[in-house]
């Protein structure tokens, strides 16, 4: 790592400490973002061992056990086709988990290959670039998706493709910013003047400094993403098949249902709420202990 | 001040063009043919060669784009394939109920959040302060749809004390329509009732959209004021012996809004895109619910003039923004 980890007026027993040791160490200390990580690894657990968790398929149901409230059988309670909502919830978990990872290494890396080439040329791809991306942002995030999928068609990949599409000029900007900023760093100067030029200063130096803010931001795009996935599952604009268990596709129609059975918007709105917001705490607590101006 | 607002209408030419371009590009070059989605799947060859025709989809792409701008600069964007009803007259009469919506939701952020952010500001690292950020992370994890899920079932269902959908009884009353926000047609009619009727149809779903916009509010302005207690001229002003309401208010406020006001624009693209999540649950007639039901029935044409029309208003509202910051902070208006 090229981080400048030098600590003036270190005593000698004092092994100077890179960033990501640093940052680790914060992390382990900030409630937030354990509480977060906790969450988290959660859900990846469920996602993981799904078939182990439950004994009902979420795609089979009983039209004879439509309706029932949560009980000791199904323990948060069946839909109109019978299906179990637990089992519904806990294989939702992959394919909220795979939309989300999903749509984010999409925007992250299209993203940053646009920030780091409008950061690193400047100029007039600079210029093309930033305007691409003032273009992106003018569109309302939800909306954009919404039109992104009603032309793409419906399907998982195409809703991961719709989210990163609203990664995108994020990303750019932010990598080039990060780029921009550590143009003048001394390091940079120093490195230069030792004769390092064009894609090894960019590879070398800038890009490994420029990656704490990305994977930050990385993190709460994340919880963004779930909330997306599911708003556009909410929305009608889910996967095709009506059977697939997405969380935000089990929320759509309850308001119809809310009088008699609410448990069937409660639950899954409690699976999207959780992921979130781990997501969220972990991305704050992340942010927190990559901040250099924190550390100590 | 003059030269800064022209230089920003000027700024927004390309970026206008820009989303224009996109929007058309995104209509004609993906898959999903307008006129077999007019006509369906089972359409003869004939019939589909005839209605491209007719909506000129078999002219080269670069006329049918000025076409398609022609249309825009006279505010003619086609008719809904299902209803043929004019896309721009649908959007202008349904655009009131969501400004209305969107107004009371930004209402409930900014009179909660900027006293919130301001308290656990002044109280940094006590219970309330944690308090206040625990609440606000909460907040901002609520998806609105969720949110408003739940506010239905427990105040319009379960503790029915408000209305659960509409804008008004219409049992009750029977408002002429004349500026189409209920509120104000209602007290132009006299009906003092229905004005408060209309109200209480808001508070569900203003606090279901607003309450992102406020965590988000609190959170800024919690910083600003923090960075803003720091500076010199605030530790002049107490020390000048100044009461601290007034500090506060003079001092501390007016120069930590200043960031709060960006926010605001930035959050109009959530409300609006949080309008159609919280219209669809709340039966709220405006354009979120429009969209709702286009996207429903794969009404292409509405979908992508809707997706238009609101980018335009959120880049109008974010130079207004922009101008009005450049009147509240004479830093930018000068240089």
């Amino acid at each position: 790592m090229t981080a400048p980890a030098v600590t003036v007026g270190a005593t000698v027993d004092e092994r100077p400490v890179g960033l990501w040791t640093d940052a680790f160490r914060r992390m382990r200390r900030s409630p937030a973002a354990i509480i977060g990580g906790v969450i988290v690894g959660f859900f990846v657990l469920v996602a993981i061992f799904a078939p182990f968790l439950t004994s009902f398929d979420p795609a089979r149901g009983n039209l004879a056990d439509s309706y029932l409230p949560p009980g000791p059988d199904h323990w948060m309670g069946t839909n109109i086709q019978g299906q179990d909502v637990m089992a519904r919830i806990i294989f939702g978990s992959r394919l909220t988990l795979g939309i989300a990872v999903l749509s984010v290494v999409i925007g992250v890396s299209v993203g940053a290959f646009f920030g780091a080439l409008a950061g690193y040329f400047r100029g007039w791809v600079d210029a093309v670039i930033m305007r691409a991306v003032d273009v992106m942002l003018s569109i309302p995030g939800l909306l954009f998706a919404i039109g992104v999928v009603t032309w793409l068609g419906r399907g998982v990949v195409q809703i991961a493709i719709a989210i990163a599409v609203l990664n995108v000029p994020i990303f750019a900007r932010l990598l080039r910013a990060s780029l921009l900023s550590l143009r003048e760093a001394d390091y940079v100067t120093a490195a230069r003047s030792v004769g390092v030029r064009g894609p090894t200063l960019l590879v070398r130096h800038l890009l490994p400094n420029a990656i704490g803010p990305l994977i930050v931001q990385a993190t709460l795009a994340l919880a963004t993403a779930v909330v997306d996935a599911a708003a556009l599952g909410f929305l009608g604009l889910g996967p095709p098949d009506p059977a697939t268990p997405e969380w935000g596709m089990m929320l759509s129609d309850t308001y119809r249902y809310l009088n008699n059975a609410a448990y069937l918007a409660f639950f899954p709105g409690i699976a999207i709420v959780l992921s979130v917001l781990g997501f969220n705490l972990l991305g704050d607590g992340m942010r927190e202990a990559l901040d250099p101006k924190l550390r100590r | 001040m003059g030269k800064f607002i022209l230089r920003r209408l000027l700024l927004l030419i390309p970026i206008l063009l820009g989303v224009t371009l996109l929007i058309f590009l995104f209509i004609r070059l993906l898959p999903g043919d307008p006129a077999s989605a007019i006509l369906g799947e089972r359409a003869t060859p004939e019939a589909t060669e005839r209605v491209r025709n007719a909506l000129g989809l078999d002219r080269p792409l670069h006329e049918q784009y000025l076409e398609y701008l022609s249309g825009l600069a006279r505010l003619d964007l086609g008719s809904s394939f299902l209803t043929n009803r004019d896309v721009v007259d649908d959007f202008l009469q349904r655009f009131p109920a969501t400004v209305e919506l969107t107004a009371a939701a930004l209402l409930f952020a900014l009179t909660l959040g900027i006293p919130l952010g301001m308290l656990t500001a002044k109280r940094r690292g006590s219970w309330m302060d944690s308090a206040g950020t625990v609440l606000s992370l909460v907040g901002i994890s609520i998806p609105i749809f969720f949110l408003g899920l739940m506010l239905k079932w427990l105040f319009a269902i379960e503790v029915p004390i408000l209305p659960d959908s509409g804008r008004i009884s219409l049992i009750d009353y029977n408002i002429p329509r004349v500026t189409n926000l209920m509120t104000v047609d209602a007290a132009l009619a006299g009906e003092w009732g229905g004005v408060v009727d209309a109200l209480r149809h808001l508070i569900l779903p203003g606090i279901a959209l607003g309450t992102i916009p406020l965590a988000i509010i609190m959170r800024i302005t919690r910083a600003s004021v923090i960075d803003v207690l720091n500076e010199d001229y605030v530790r002049t002003a107490n020390a000048k012996g100044l009461p601290s309401v007034i500090v506060d208010s003079r001092h501390v406020l007016r120069n930590a809004l200043l960031p709060v006001v960006t926010v605001i624009g930035l959050q109009t693209g959530l409300l609006l895109g949080g309008a159609i999540l919280t219209e669809t649950i709340f039966g709220w007639g405006g354009v979120g619910k429009w969209i709702y039901d286009a996207v429903v029935n794969n009404d292409y044409q509405v979908i992508q003039s809707g997706v238009l029309l609101l980018a335009l208003i959120f880049v109008l509202v974010n130079l207004a923004v922009d101008v009005s910051y450049a009147f509240l902070n004479p830093r930018i208006r000068y240089s």
